[in-house]
């Protein structure tokens, strides 16, 4: 098989495999960035639990008005916020911790949203908000996608500088006058948008993964912020078409299929990184002078 | 510059600084010592309006707390964050640049003659988890220098370097208040504060004394300081001291006389600056 019948060929021919094509492109330019803050600010697991909120909004919509994109991306959205503001008034009022606050309120949202999908719909619906149907996006969801991806990188570009200093240096950044938590509640807002942009690509449970592994890999290969962001954004686009190319070939499911080339990258990047990786670490090079 | 008035703040009900009146003015370097748990760190966020008011008021005089610069203790720092040791120090800029304003050549020029003055300069590309305790440290005082503020809070800024790099920076102290800048430091080593502070506030969760170094630290304020440290238990009695006098009588089974017995009857500013209260 040539490389143009393996690579090309899937998306010369067929829409829905461009249309799946731009779906993950998108989804990895935004993510990606959002991601590298989640892991630096250590949310990585708040935003592995919100990918567990946003499933009864998506169910509820599913069961009373069913499969209807717009609607259901509106549920998840209105979910995962009010699961969010939930968890937060719990932390605030009782002696509870906001982890596990975060993750007893997710867990009893998932499982509320699986049984609603289980009592009214197929196993195949089911599994389809689980792990999504990359092959059956349509144009208005990838226009979602898009302005989903679009306001979150022109969100992040704006607020860079302040978004940096609450999340390396709280204290002093309070000390200017800045107000942490209103960035902690940005980065909530726009893990949700992009869970929400994301579900019916990859499904709820795998689009965090797209959000999360590209970030975590590429903290191996680079020291700084402005060369992190670019890597992870390659690493997310490299792993989406290949992902995408290897379901197309083998006829296994999209959405897993992508965040298991995402989890090889992330596999061999610990081992052969630079930077504290295994390698690193257990066979160092010869040191430097100075 | 700043005045304190009758200020207590703490955690959760417990003043951790309870009722401190204190002055400090342009020019003035002042050590915050005491023992641990005494609310030094505390102070300086109440200060800097990172700890709220339990009662009190502070006055400012020609500055407000967001002329003033706080250097926070280091482990308040993510280290393993990827940035450079320049980015470090232009976060000093923020009052004049903000979220969205670019970072002009002439601030970044002030942030590389910062770490110049730290003797840090070779290090600004340097990614920050690279840096040991003691280097982190300077590029610290070197974003201070960029924040170019007139009231300078640090707190412990010595505590976790060795001696070499004290000496480097204490002449910064100096410095800062030969401009006319107020400086409060939250200090450790009482050989340093005695010998670099002209002025020492003595603080036990209560102010113990405040004025110059050598008369604050003699050993008789210590040993007080000492003893009110030990005697601080996990429940405490309620405070009736803002409350008008005839209420101390009522409930005065309740209170805690080691903390009260000499404070009956003087409300407000009864503590007076050179430490001969009580």
């Amino acid at each position: 098989m040539s490389l143009y019948e393996t690579c090309i060929a899937p998306f010369a021919e067929y829409a829905f495999m461009r249309r799946a094509l731009v779906a993950v492109c998108t989804i990895a330019c935004g993510s990606a960035p959002l991601g590298v803050l989640l892991v630096l600010r250590r949310m990585s697991l708040m935003a592995d639990a919100m990918s567990h909120a946003i499933m009864p909004g998506i169910a509820l919509v599913f069961v009373f008005a069913g499969f209807s994109l717009p609607l259901m991306s509106l549920g998840g959205f209105v979910a995962g916020l009010v699961v969010a503001v939930l968890a937060g008034l719990v932390t605030r009022a009782t002696d509870l911790r906001e982890d596990a606050s975060f993750a007893t309120f997710y867990l009893i949202a998932l499982a509320f949203g699986v049984l609603l999908v289980s009592l009214h719909g197929t196993t195949v619906d089911l599994l389809h908000l689980l792990f999504g149907s990359l092959l059956a996006v349509d144009n208005a969801s990838l226009m979602l996608m898009a302005s989903i991806a679009a306001g979150t990188l022109l969100t992040l570009a704006a607020f860079y500088r302040p978004l940096l200093m609450a999340a390396s240096d709280p204290v002093f950044f309070a000390s200017l006058g800045g107000k942490v938590m209103r960035y902690q509640l940005l980065y909530l807002l726009l893990t949700t948008l992009n869970l929400v942009a994301g579900f019916q690509a990859l499904g709820t449970l795998m689009t965090v993964g797209m959000m999360i592994i590209p970030a975590v890999a590429s903290r191996f290969w680079v020291q700084h912020l402005d060369a992190m962001l670019p890597l992870t954004m390659a690493i997310g686009l490299v792993s989406g078409i290949t992902g995408l190319l290897l379901s197309y070939h083998k006829a296994v499911a999209s959405g897993p299929a992508i965040i298991l080339v995402a989890g090889i990258i992330y596999l061999m990047s610990l081992t052969f990184g630079r930077y504290g990786s295994l390698r690193a670490r257990y066979w160092p090079r010869r040191h430097l002078t100075h | 510059m700043l005045e304190l008035c009758d200020v207590s703040a703490g955690y959760d009900r417990h003043p951790a600084v309870h009722h401190i009146t204190a002055r400090f003015a342009p020019g003035s370097l002042t050590a915050i010592v005491g023992p641990n748990g005494g609310g030094k760190s505390t102070l300086l966020k109440a200060i800097m309006g990172l700890q709220p008011l339990m009662s009190g008021h502070m006055l400012w005089q020609g500055c407000t707390a967001h002329d003033a610069a706080y250097m926070p203790q280091q482990h308040m720092i993510d280290r393993d964050f990827p940035l450079r040791v320049l980015d470090i120090v232009n976060f000093g800029h923020w009052r004049r640049a903000g979220s969205f304003r670019a970072l002009t050549p002439a601030m970044l020029e002030q942030s590389r003659a910062a770490l110049r003055r730290v003797g840090m300069s070779a290090f600004a590309e340097r990614p920050i988890a690279s840096l040991s305790v003691g280097q982190f440290q300077r590029v610290l005082f070197a974003r201070i220098i960029v924040q170019d503020a007139r009231l300078i809070l640090l707190d412990e800024p010595f505590a976790p370097i060795d001696n070499r790099t004290v000496r480097d920076l204490l002449p910064l102290l100096q410095q800062w208040r030969d401009e006319g800048r107020t400086i409060l430091l939250v200090l450790h080593d009482l050989g340093l504060a005695e010998a670099y502070c002209p002025e020492a506030l003595l603080l036990a969760r209560e102010l113990i004394a405040f004025g110059p170094s050598r008369t604050v630290l003699q050993q008789e304020n210590l040993q007080r300081a000492q003893l009110l440290a030990e005697s601080w238990q996990d429940i405490a009695p309620q405070c009736d001291r803002d409350l008008p006098p005839h209420r101390h009588d009522d409930d005065h089974d309740s209170h805690d006389h080691r903390h009260h017995d000499h404070h009956h009857g003087h409300a407000g500013h009864h503590h007076d600056h050179d430490g001969e209260r009580a």
